[in-house]
This record gives C-alpha cells, structure tokens and sequence, in this order.
C-alpha cells in the first residue's frame, strides 16, 4: 500500500463495516460496468522513494543547466541571481500547501502578502491598482486586450512585431476565439513603427500594445504612442520587464491605461519555462473591469487591520458566464516569491540589479563589436539585451559556443526572416566580466 | 485600536537599510544618459521597502505563522482535492537539470526536459482513456478555455459553424460558463434531475445542431456519480457534439473508470488536485487537456515529440488552435506530478481513488444523522450536506465553517454547488487517517450540539484566530487595494 494512505487494511475494513458494506467495490456501484477498467493501467512499476531519487536524477541528469553553462540567452526569460532568502520563505509549508484564501481569518498570510505585492507592482509600474497576478506574461497581455475591447466596445488590437512573438501569438489565440482583431504593425530601426501605427490607428482600435524593452532589447518611447492613442480614444497596454522599472520610464508616468509583464525575473527559477507569474496593474478607472484575483484591506469585528479576496463580483464564482475573465486562480506562490525578491533586494538592490544588467550589456555590445564579426542590427537604445548582426551563420555560431560550455543568444531568424544573421544576447547582473570575455574570446577563436 | 499596526513590510521600511550584497561593477562604467537618453527614464526610484536581512526572513516568517496549509492540518475542502503533498516531488522539481533551465535552450540540450513531458503526456493519456495530451495549460480554468477552443476548431474545420452553444449543468463549477465565453460560445444551462444527474429529458430537448458540445463533471460538485453517462454520450454525439470531461473530480475514479471509456472526447486534468502537486495559497497549478485521436490536430503547439535522434518540439501543426501560454506550460508542477505517478503506479493511483471514495462515505455515514443529506445515495471522493436544519435553529453554513476555524480545521467549501441550499462539501481525500477522520467528525457533531443548545455562541466564531471576522463589504465598497504611507 502507499505510503501516502494512512489507513490500514483492518482499519479499512472497520470503515467499511460501519458504513453497511462489505468491501469498497460496493461503493462504486454508480460506475457503469461497461465504463469501468477490466485491467490495470500500463503504467511504469510504482518506484520507492530512493528508486525515485535516482530515477529523477538521472532525468535531470539528461539535460544541460545553466550553472554548468554561461548563459547568454535571454528572449524573455532570463538568468537572473536569485536571493537565498527567497527560496528558504517560499519553501514554508504554511505558504505553498494552502489553498486559495477563501478562508481569510486563517489565510492571512497569503492575503498579506499578495496585498504587498499588490503595492510593490503598482510602485513599480507607476499605475493605481493591481491583481494578485495572472499564469504568465503573455497570458497577462492577452487578457489586457481582452479586457481593452471590452472597456472601449471596439474590436481591434494594434500590435507591433517587436512584441514578444510567444505573447502575440498567445494573443492570437485568445482574440480568434474572443471576437476581436489583431492587426500587426511594422517595425523600423529595431523600434515600433510610430507612423504605421498612425495609419493603423482607426474608430475600431480598442488599444495599442507596447512591450519596453521591446522582444529586441530596444527601449521604445511609449509617450508618443499614448498621445496618440488617447487623441484616438484608444487605450495602451505596457508589456515591461519589471527589472528595468528601477530605471526606466514606468507605463505609468508615460500615461499607458494598463500595465502588464512576465515576472520570472523577480526570483523565478527559469524552470523550463514555468511556473512564472504575469503581473497586471491598471489605471483606476478600469479597476472594476480587471480580471483576476483582488486582495483588499478592511478590518475585523475588533478594529483590526485584515485581507480579504475583493471585488469578486468581477468573478467567474458569481458571475459564470458574465465574468470579466475566467481565470479563478493566480499564480500566488510565484507572486510571494516576486514580493519576496523584491523586499530582499529593496529600492536601491534593484536599482543596483538594472544598472549592473545595463553597464555589462553595454560592455559586452561594445567588445562584441569590436571583434569585427558583428554589427549592431539597430541604433535605438537598449537595457540588458541587444541584437546584432552576424557575419557567419549564427547557427552555427551557437552550436561551436555550446562546446566550448557557452548558451549562445537567440537566433532571431527563427521568427523573423528579415534578420536570419541576428543575434539576440542578454547579460545579467550574474554575467562577470570573465564571463563576457570569454565569449569574445571565444567567438573571435571561431 | 490603541497601538498603532505597522506589521506592513512598507512600514517597517528604514531608509538606507538593505537586505542584499551585490558585486561591484566589474566592467568600465558609463553614464547613465550616456546609454539612455533622459527623457526614457524615471524621475524617482520606486518605493520598495527598505529593510535588513532579518527583517524580511522575520517578516515572511511571520506572515507563513498567519496561514494554514495542509501540512497544519486536515483541509477538507470540497472539489479542490487538499491531499498531501510529497517532500520528495519538491526536492525533484528543484533538481538543477529541471530548475535551471532555459525554455530556448538547443534541444539536445533539454532531452531530460522533453521526456518528462512526453512521459507524462503518455501517462496521462492513458489514465484518461485519451490519445495526446497538451501539458501547456497553466490551471484548471485554464484547461477548460484550451479544450473548448478545440472543440470549436474541430467544428469550424468541418465547415460546421453553427455550433456556437455549449450545454452546462446547473451544478457546474462557476469557471465551465466563464471559460465557454472566453472561447466564444453561448451558454446553455442543463438541469439536474432528483438524483443529482443530468436530465435526461432536459438534456434531449436541449439538443440541436447549434449544439458544440456538453461540460460534464463526472463525479459531479454533488461527489455522485452519473449513472447515466453512457446514455448521455450518445445522446450528445448522436447530434454531432462532443463531451467535455472537467477533470476536478478525478481523485475519485483514477484507475478504476477513464473518461475516454465513458465516451469524453478532450478532458482536463488539474494537477495540483489528483496528482498532488501543492496548491501554493492559489497556484501555480496546471491543468493538461488530453484529447481522442481526432482532435490532436487542434491541440496548442508545440506538441512533443519524438524520432530517432531524440525528443523536439513540434512546431508545424496547422490546425493547432495556437498557443495559450508563453513556451510549454508549468513545467516545474508537471515534474512533481510526473514523480507523484511514477511513485504510486497503477495499484496506488487505483488505491487513491478507492480509500478517497471509503474516506468520504465514512463521514457521510457518520455525519448523516446531524446534518441533512440531500440526495440518499453512495457518495464518490466527496459529500455534500445541508445546513438547512442548523440555519433554521439560527446558524447558517457560514457560521459553521467559522466555528471549525476554532477547532483546528480547515471548513469545507460552502455555500456550492448552488443547487444545495446551505451547502457544504466535504473532500476528505485518501491522505487522511481514520483517527483524523474521527476527530472532525468529532467536532462537526459537536457544533451540531452547539447550535442546538447556543447558536449565538456558533454565529460569533471564530474566537481563536488572528484576526476574526473580516468585513467584506466594506472592502468592497471602500477598495483599498494597495498600501498608501
């Protein structure tokens, strides 16, 4: 018998005679016998639990990790450091066996801290209010453009392509089954084509999508495209990077209406990638059309400060069918890591965290360059990631750095047919200089 | 209050305090503005908090001491499967070959990745009765989108658009309508009949080529079984739908009854239910869609795959609904899931399902006499009661649930299925022991005594927790939604 099924076979036999019946089959007598399994599922033999150490070790075994390779590959998921403080306090039984907090006078330390991560998110992103979280980043953006047509009553989204092509094609999805358009717009110089978007721009235009840094590493002007989406009565959605908020403008100051990101870099394990947490922080006219879990401060009975799930008549619980979305869950364990992350490195370690990323990226582009295999595919400037343009292919290129224990940058050409000689690189706070040195050194030996 | 609250982390902030050593800049530095040009920035900093090493681990300490998980005792919670969750799958989602890897790594470097997830999917596939199954959806609701977006696909393929409805039962759970509008279809809501099943009669009405497809949750939010399930399927693909199998509820049949054999066509599954993995206070949480063999072409891409030089992801799949999650879903809840069935193998999954169903007849058996049970039957993994006759002597199901706060347990889910009037749901899952068992019962009779002899004393719980009864309302009507200094 397992070992997770605490009842003896007697004690069994006690339960069942107590209930009035002579053995458990009894109890599945609702089952049809033509629907029931005549055999035993083929599944592999049941392992004990160092039989299973193993076995899972040597799974893992099979495949390459980033502490045994310098990663240079970003594209949305990145390498940052991870504070041993984070995994010691998401690894308390407490926080990750709970349920959802629909009991609040005994969840309120998820409650809590979702209610800090809530303000964490909003001071980072410059909005007014935000949720618990959504399943990822570009689940978050989907949703975002879901929820703008729905707000504005139009039906078409403008996207760029230098949005993250996982999101847009995620958006995709959602738009093709939701109703609603996705009108791609151009490029130019690594950045958003701000005069395609004019011509784009139309009575239909629920909302503009941005992400800054964009899927190439560039930093886009978001102001712009807001003056010109609100003259339109559209609204404009932010997809960042939360690192490099401790820098750059926030989707807030530059007046976007909402505000989204993938949230692995605020102390995610890169894990294949997931579980991550998309965040979603809005202006507060639109606090009441979001989706998602809200926490809410209020008192108890005594006086006392408490957390509660609120506004939960937005909800699929209440409202079925009429919900603002049907999501029922948040990705709560990766959202107390990101509040974690964030008390742990604190307003001036995350601010350290950006400008490391950026110093080194900026160091790197420049030696990278300077090895004459490389041009800069763009001028527009950029934070921890930047493409170039190889004058090899860089197929090729990546498979001689992987021998040499290097994860080279993403080959863009794979999406992008235009740049098929691009290389995308991200450098992290965890980059040394050895380590950037190396890959010049490297690449230039090739 | 007399003292004022500062517990917030914001406000234990001390400017200048830190909680973290990074390095120095090892590379020549640059300005700023020499990067970036001034108007790309931000004025201020954002107001993170400012705190020491020790303050944030006695902080979220803290907070944990606030929070009650499976591990603190039983949690009884009715459809969302509290079982315990294995140490050992923890340790393996945190080994470095799962952990710390890059979703675009090359693929012969995430051949360990890949098999896991192409195991998984035959392993679930088999447990299911399906032909493939799609690890990409992040949660149960979110499973639910994904599988009707392929019923739709599978439609529209064959040139039949008409089919713009989906059936739903009125015990379903609230996501099942909410995920059919996400997808784009109209709801049709299928009444229950005196047993707790579908009607028949109501479900042949119902019927009609604008028909895409029936959501059924078998064993249902009642924990009963439909017993018409056979006849159900045929009616629905007699006129050209398909059936939806919402997998909640699975703990109860695992190795003993697969959806594919009761005539399902896709069915999701949640991970972080029967297949143990923690439910982390509201996720992550995963929730694959399997599917028979004629609806793999509409699954979500990539689909793994493999040949004679290993695994890889199968991005040419022009049918595929698309994507409906950034890379290939949560990986690292699929890894202890993985662990979870290759510990347990076929006798232990069918063991689960079969001490669930004991575990949960028992207390229906012994709770019966307290508390009124609306349908007379064998219950599968969970029992629904009726607070009915306590409310009447002046305590509702609410205060019940409170007043098992203050003795120690978890409440079970209230207040649903809608059907029941003062509902609860009890799930007490096959990780408990028969003396845990005893000593709930114990305390659900006990409150019955109370509310009989001093319903008041019910309706003020709970007496012993940290805070005590919050004021919903007022959140709601005056949101506070993030703090303000």
């Amino acid at each position: 018998m397992s070992t997770y099924i605490p009842n003896t076979v007697s004690q069994q036999h006690e339960m069942l005679s107590e209930i009035g019946v002579t053995s458990i089959d009894e109890l599945f007598t609702d089952i049809p016998e033509r629907v029931r399994l005549k055999r035993k599922l083929d599944l592999p033999e049941a392992k004990a639990e160092m039989e299973l150490v193993n076995h899972m070790r040597h799974l893992s075994g099979k495949s390459s990790n980033i502490d045994e390779y310098t990663c240079f590959l970003g594209a949305g998921a990145y390498d940052h450091y991870i504070p041993s403080v984070v995994s010691h306090m998401i690894s308390r039984q407490e926080f990750y066996t709970a349920y959802t907090p629909y009991q609040p006078e005994i969840s309120q330390g998820t409650l809590q801290a979702i209610f800090e991560y809530q303000t964490m998110i909003c001071r980072l992103t410059g909005m007014d209010v935000g949720n618990a979280s959504m399943y990822d980043g570009a689940s978050a953006l989907a949703e975002a453009a879901s929820m703008a047509c729905s707000v504005t009553r139009r039906k078409e989204i403008l996207i760029p392509q230098c949005v993250h092509p996982e999101s847009r094609e995620v958006l995709s999805t959602y738009a093709k089954f939701g109703g609603y358009k996705v009108v791609d717009t151009c490029i130019k110089d690594g950045l958003t084509d701000i005069s395609d978007i004019e011509n784009k721009l139309s009575e239909n235009t629920a909302a503009i999508i941005i992400q800054n840094p964009n899927f190439f590493g560039s930093i886009e002007d978001i102001e712009e495209i807001v003056t010109l989406a609100h003259k339109n009565k559209s609204l404009v959605i932010v997809s960042c990077d939360p690192i490099s908020l401790a820098i750059l403008k926030s989707p807030g100051e530059a007046g976007a209406d909402i505000a989204v990101g993938e949230g692995q870099s605020l102390g995610n394990p890169l894990s294949f990638g997931g579980p991550y947490l998309g965040f979603f922080a809005v202006k507060k006219e639109l606090m009441r059309k979001m989706p998602g879990r809200i926490v809410g401060e209020t008192v108890d009975k005594n006086g006392k400060r408490g957390f509660v799930l609120t506004l939960q008549t937005r909800e699929q619980h209440i409202r079925r069918e009429k919900a603002t979305s049907n999501i029922c869950s948040n990705q709560s364990l990766n959202a107390l890591t990101a509040a974690i992350y964030l008390t742990t490195m604190g307003k001036q370690g995350l601010k350290d965290v950006a400008s490391l990323c950026m110093q080194k990226a900026h160091y790197a582009h420049e030696q990278l360059i300077k090895t004459g295999l490389f041009k800069s595919a763009f001028k527009a400037p950029f934070f921890k990631e930047f493409a170039l343009k190889c004058n090899r292919d860089v197929s090729k290129l990546n498979k001689s750095l992987l021998g040499k224990k290097i994860i080279g940058g993403y080959e863009l050409g794979k999406i992008y047919p235009e740049f098929k000689d691009g290389w995308l690189v991200a450098i992290t706070e965890k980059r040394t200089k050895e380590d950037i040195d190396c890959l010049v050194r490297e690449v230039a030996s090739l | 209050m007399s003292k004022k609250d500062k517990s917030l982390i914001f406000e234990m902030s001390v400017p200048g305090r830190r909680a973290i050593s990074l390095p120095e800049c090892d590379v020549p530095s640059v300005e700023l503005s020499d990067m970036i040009p001034g108007k790309l920035l931000r004025d201020t900093a954002p107001e993170l908090p400012e705190v020491g090493e020790i303050d944030a681990v006695r902080h979220y300490t803290k907070l944990s001491q606030m929070n009650y998980g499976v591990d603190s005792g039983f949690y009884p919670l009715g459809s969302c499967t509290m079982k315990y969750n294995p140490k050992v799958n923890e340790d393996a989602a945190r080994m470095d070959g799962f952990a710390k890897v890059h979703p675009y790594q090359p693929v012969e470097t995430v051949q360990g990745c890949l098999e896991l997830l192409y195991q998984t999917d035959r392993m679930l596939s088999e447990i299911t009765g399906m032909e493939r199954v799609s690890l990409q959806p992040a949660a149960g609701a979110h499973g639910e989108v994904t599988g009707l977006m392929i019923i739709k696909a599978y439609h529209n393929n064959r040139g039949d658009y008409k089919r713009n409805k989906i059936i739903i039962p009125d015990s379903a759970h609230g996501t099942n309508p909410a995920s059919a509008s996400v997808a784009g279809f109209d709801m049709v809501e299928v009444k229950s009949d005196d047993r707790g099943g579908v009607d028949i009669d109501a479900l042949k009405s119902l019927m009609s080529d604008e028909i895409a497809g029936l959501m059924l949750t078998n064993p249902n939010t009642l924990g009963l079984f439909d017993e018409n399930i056979e006849a159900i399927a045929e009616i629905v693909h007699a006129s050209g739908g398909l059936l939806y199998y919402d997998g909640a509820n699975a703990n109860a049949i695992v190795g003993i009854s697969r959806p594919g054999d009761m005539g399902f066509d896709v069915v999701h599954l949640n991970l972080h239910k029967t297949f143990s993995t923690p439910h982390g206070g509201g996720g992550p949480g995963s929730g694959p869609v399997g599917v028979k063999k004629e609806l793999v072409p509409f699954l979500p891409r990539p689909v793994i795959e493999h040949n004679e030089s290993g695994y890889f992801l199968d991005y040419k799949r022009p049918l595929s609904i698309g994507k409906v999650r950034s890379f290939y879903g949560n990986f690292g809840v699929v890894v202890k899931a993985y662990a979870y069935i290759c510990s347990l193998g076929a006798d232990g999954l069918r063991e689960v399902a079969q001490v669930a169903v004991l575990n949960a007849n028992y207390i229906m058996h012994k709770l019966k006499g307290y508390y009124n049970l609306p349908f007379e039957r064998a219950c599968m993994h969970e029992v629904v009661f009726s607070g009915q006759r306590q409310k009447d002597l002046g305590a509702s199901t609410l205060d019940i649930a409170k007043r098992l706060l203050d003795y120690g347990y978890h409440p079970p889910t209230i207040y649903f299925p809608l059907i029941v009037k003062e509902s609860f749901m009890i799930e007490p899952t096959e990780t408990e022991s028969k003396e845990t068992l005893d000593e709930f019962i114990n305390a659900m009779i006990q409150i019955s005594k109370e509310i009989e002899e001093d319903p008041e004393k019910v309706k003020g719980a709970p007496y012993t927790t940290n805070v005590l009864r919050l004021d919903e309302a007022k959140a709601a009507r005056e949101p506070k939604l993030k703090h303000t200094p």
